[in-house]
């Protein structure tokens, strides 16, 4: 489907101006019931299953029932993303289990740095060189064509 | 209607979209604009730290060239590009890309993108050209790092969020701006810039998907990819490239998971249902399609294609023999079953990152039926065609390249106008990732580069043509009427009906885009008819497709969110359009296993090793249809 919301966990982001999952949905399919404080996916035959509703929701209020035109029923697929990695339970229709971990970056959470120390080679407008080159390149210059 | 309250906002260069071509837009604009004090306005329709195609992750990153280390040349990438699109591609922009992609590539690692290295430390590869990550947040690093750079403008560096940008806006021959709707509150945009850079993404959706009930958002390419930068840029008049050359990726089934890992990790055969391998036996066909068909690595829609011909001669399903590959790999350890379990071990843990990374449907469809890959073969399947110029499809808009590498055949056409890396062919307006045309395989990383070429290039423009380009009030007025007008419609007519969905008086986007993706798919060569076409069924699928185009003035929404959907409908139309008139153009196939044209089925060198460009002109709204010469540079 999709992702669907799990009523009994969902507490609507606690009534901020807009939930996580409205926040990131890449296809704005997420809206929030403000009667019930609860988020839906609006839309389900539009969802990719990207899972990004799943990984941000701060309450683990979101899963996903694989789309049923074409899967069996039983599955399911749940991410636990964390700063620096992302554990990933897979359950089989049969009851089988497996389970992954993946790094997912290796700075910090909002420190990346632009220019990530490389040095502007020029300052003209119309060079070739883009603001961190030649040095991001790691070549001594930016090749161009032999004529 | 309710109230909408106008947002007028002027700027110096307005960057539409989010993705990985935006962002290293963004990035790049970001240093120019502040050496110069300009302005920088970034609209997108979503989130930016889940944006564009990259939303979900990656888990490779498929160009990389490597030539300060000497890996490979930029000379050798130009050669690949120029033989998997059978000999049809801007060699001048494939080698620009080339030469900035590293650069794009070291810049993403620094910022925390974990890139795997062997034990001299140097990137793992998967193939010749792609590296293996773990690429989980490779969108949301990427985004981090525009957006902070962003953020070093102060106030003259701004991010809008869920604003759906809807239609150039021009001053005579220069673009103006655009204008747009926030999709969370009755607000309409109007952007006045200097210069614009439209990279909104690709396409999805305009063909009916194999899926068309719950899975229908489960296209390969996202479906949030919906046009918008061709339809931004036909609608400025801007001349498009290679719309016709559509890209269908060959993908696990259903899932569209990735098959990378298992031909290149795995050394995973495919097989029909009798066991034949079409590559093997369906090797003899390849000389009909010479001097590409007997080269390598042989082009990806000749590969498609012979798996296709299998299925038209009733010898599918076509398996991927995972269980296969797996005993081949046992019978290498047999002697040691400690390391073969060591191996499976490592094997397995990749195979499943490259679902999880990028695909997560594929690895539920996997436990779904209780898929052991050393057990059982998987069945693989073409997608649906999809508007991806990105990969190894090529629609674009046509635009300038680089002045030390571009042909002097091409950079004529921008002398009169200015000769900045990546305009367009109208004044003032940028494109790129998706949105340019002609220069196939940049992927992830290249649209970034190319993001940043032409963020350097549309500040050189501003630089040079340092005026706000007029609005002409009344035009922006009837602009925002038309727009809005799908909202008025449900609003004036929904009373007459208890269904809110039927209505003799209007249509709803979604049936909307199911008229579509049905023309598209009958008659312009979509799944149900085996990617083949012709003449007559072109002829006829214009025929209604012009039909559509009228109730296009009868789409209604009940929201925001459904405004949006009806004008991303009309967007995928136009690309409709666009793609139609250059299939029926072209008389030849030439990528057999894209599409197909059944009354024209042999490729012709002689008449036809041209690009096809085309250019709708906002004044009179007729086509012009040409042939352009390919010029190959001297590699």
């Amino acid at each position: 489907m999709p992702s669907y919301v799990i009523l009994e966990k969902c507490d609507g982001c606690k009534g901020q101006d807009k939930t996580a999952c409205m926040y990131i949905c890449p296809n704005d399919l997420m809206i929030l019931d403000k009667e019930k404080m609860k988020a839906w996916n609006m839309e389900p035959d539009m969802c990719w299953e990207c899972y990004n509703c799943v990984k941000i929701c701060p309450q683990q209020a979101i899963d996903v029932r694989a789309y049923a035109d074409f899967v069996p029923m039983g599955a399911s697929v749940v991410p636990l993303r964390g700063s620096e990695d992302i554990m990933w339970t897979v359950k089989f229709r049969n009851g089988s289990l497996k389970r992954f971990k993946f790094p997912i970056r290796t700075t910090p959470e909002g420190q990346a740095v632009p220019l990530a120390g490389f040095e502007t080679g020029t300052e003209d407008i119309k060079s070739p060189l883009l603001c961190t080159e030649p040095a991001s390149t790691w070549a001594k210059e930016l090749p161009t064509l032999k004529k | 209607m309710q109230n909408f309250e106008t947002v007028k906002v002027d700027t110096d260069l307005l960057i539409i979209g989010g993705g990985m071509s935006a962002c290293g837009a963004v990035f790049e604009a970001a240093y120019w604009a502040k050496k110069h004090g300009l302005k920088v306005t970034v609209v997108d329709k979503a989130a930016m730290d889940r944006s564009g195609a990259v939303a979900m992750g990656l888990s490779a990153i498929n160009q990389y060239i490597g030539y300060a280390e000497g890996d490979n040349t930029l000379e050798d990438y130009v050669k690949y590009v120029r033989q998997d699109l059978m000999g049809i591609s801007r060699e001048d922009l494939v080698y620009d890309i080339a030469r900035h992609v590293d650069s794009s590539v070291h810049l993403f690692e620094k910022w925390g993108l974990p890139i795997w290295k062997d034990g001299d430390g140097k990137y793992v590869h998967e193939g010749r050209w792609q590296i293996m990550i773990n690429g989980e947040s490779y969108k949301v690093i990427v985004a981090e790092a525009a957006k902070t750079a962003l953020a070093t403008l102060g106030d003259k560096g701004e991010l809008l969020e869920r604003v759906f940008v809807v239609e150039p806006v021009m001053d005579g021959e220069r673009v103006a701006g655009a204008v747009g709707f926030s999709v969370r509150e009755n607000k309409f945009y109007v952007f006045n810039a200097k210069a614009t850079i439209a990279a909104m993404g690709g396409a999805v959706h305009v063909f009916r998907p194999r899926s068309v009930g719950e899975g229908l958002g489960r296209a390969w390419y996202p479906p949030w990819n919906s046009g918008s930068t061709a339809y931004f840029t036909i609608r400025a008049g801007a001349e498009m490239t290679c719309q016709e050359v559509r890209f269908i990726p060959v993908r696990f089934k259903d899932g569209y998971g990735p098959v990378g890992a298992w031909f290149l990790l795995f050394k995973s055969r495919a097989t029909n249902a009798m066991g034949g391998e079409y590559m093997v036996e369906r090797a003899g066909e390849l000389p009909d399609w010479a001097p590409y068909g007997t080269a390598k690595p042989i082009p990806a829609n000749l590969r498609n294609w012979l798996g296709m011909e299998d299925i038209m001669a009733g010898k599918g399903p076509i398996y991927m023999r995972t269980e296969e590959a797996i005993a081949n790999i046992a019978a290498q350890y047999k002697d040691d079953p400690k390391a073969f379990k060591k191996k499976m071990k490592e094997l397995e843990s990749e195979a499943w990152e490259d679902f999880l990374d990028m695909t997560i449907s594929q690895a539920l469809l996997w436990a779904g039926m209780n898929i052991a890959p050393e057990e059982r073969s998987s069945e693989i399947a073409a997608c649906e065609p999809y508007f991806i110029g990105s990969h190894s499809g090529a629609s674009g808009a046509w635009v300038c390249g680089p002045e030390d590498v571009m042909p002097a055949e091409y950079k004529k056409q921008w002398e009169p106008i200015g000769v900045y890396n990546h305009m367009t062919t109208v004044k003032g307006l940028f494109t790129c990732g998706d949105g340019a045309g002609a220069s196939s395989h940049k992927f992830s990383s290249g649209s970034h580069a190319e993001g940043r070429i032409t963020a350097k290039g549309a500040i050189a423009f501003i630089l040079d043509n340092n005026n706000l380009p007029k609005m002409d009030d009344a035009k922006v007025a009837e602009l925002q009427k038309a727009i809005l007008a799908p909202l008025a419609r449900f609003e004036e007519f929904q009373g007459l009906s208890s269904d809110p969905n039927i209505n003799p008086n209007f249509m709803k986007p979604k049936m909307f885009m199911f008229r579509l993706q049905k023309i598209m798919d009958e008659y312009c060569g979509g799944v149900s008819t085996q990617f083949t076409t012709n003449e007559k069924l072109l002829e006829r699928g214009a025929e209604l497709l012009g039909m559509l185009k009228e109730d296009s003035e009868k789409l209604a929404a009940e929201d925001l969110h459904e405004l949006m959907r009806a004008w991303e409908n009309v967007h995928r139309m136009w690309i409709a359009e666009s793609h139609l008139r250059h299939v029926r153009f072209r008389e030849e196939s030439r990528w057999p296993g894209y599409y197909y044209r059944a009354d024209f089925p042999k490729m012709d060198e002689k008449d036809w090793k041209v690009f096809v460009n085309s250019v709708w002109d906002p004044k009179t709204g007729e086509w012009t249809m040409k042939k352009v010469p390919v010029v190959h540079l001297d590699v």
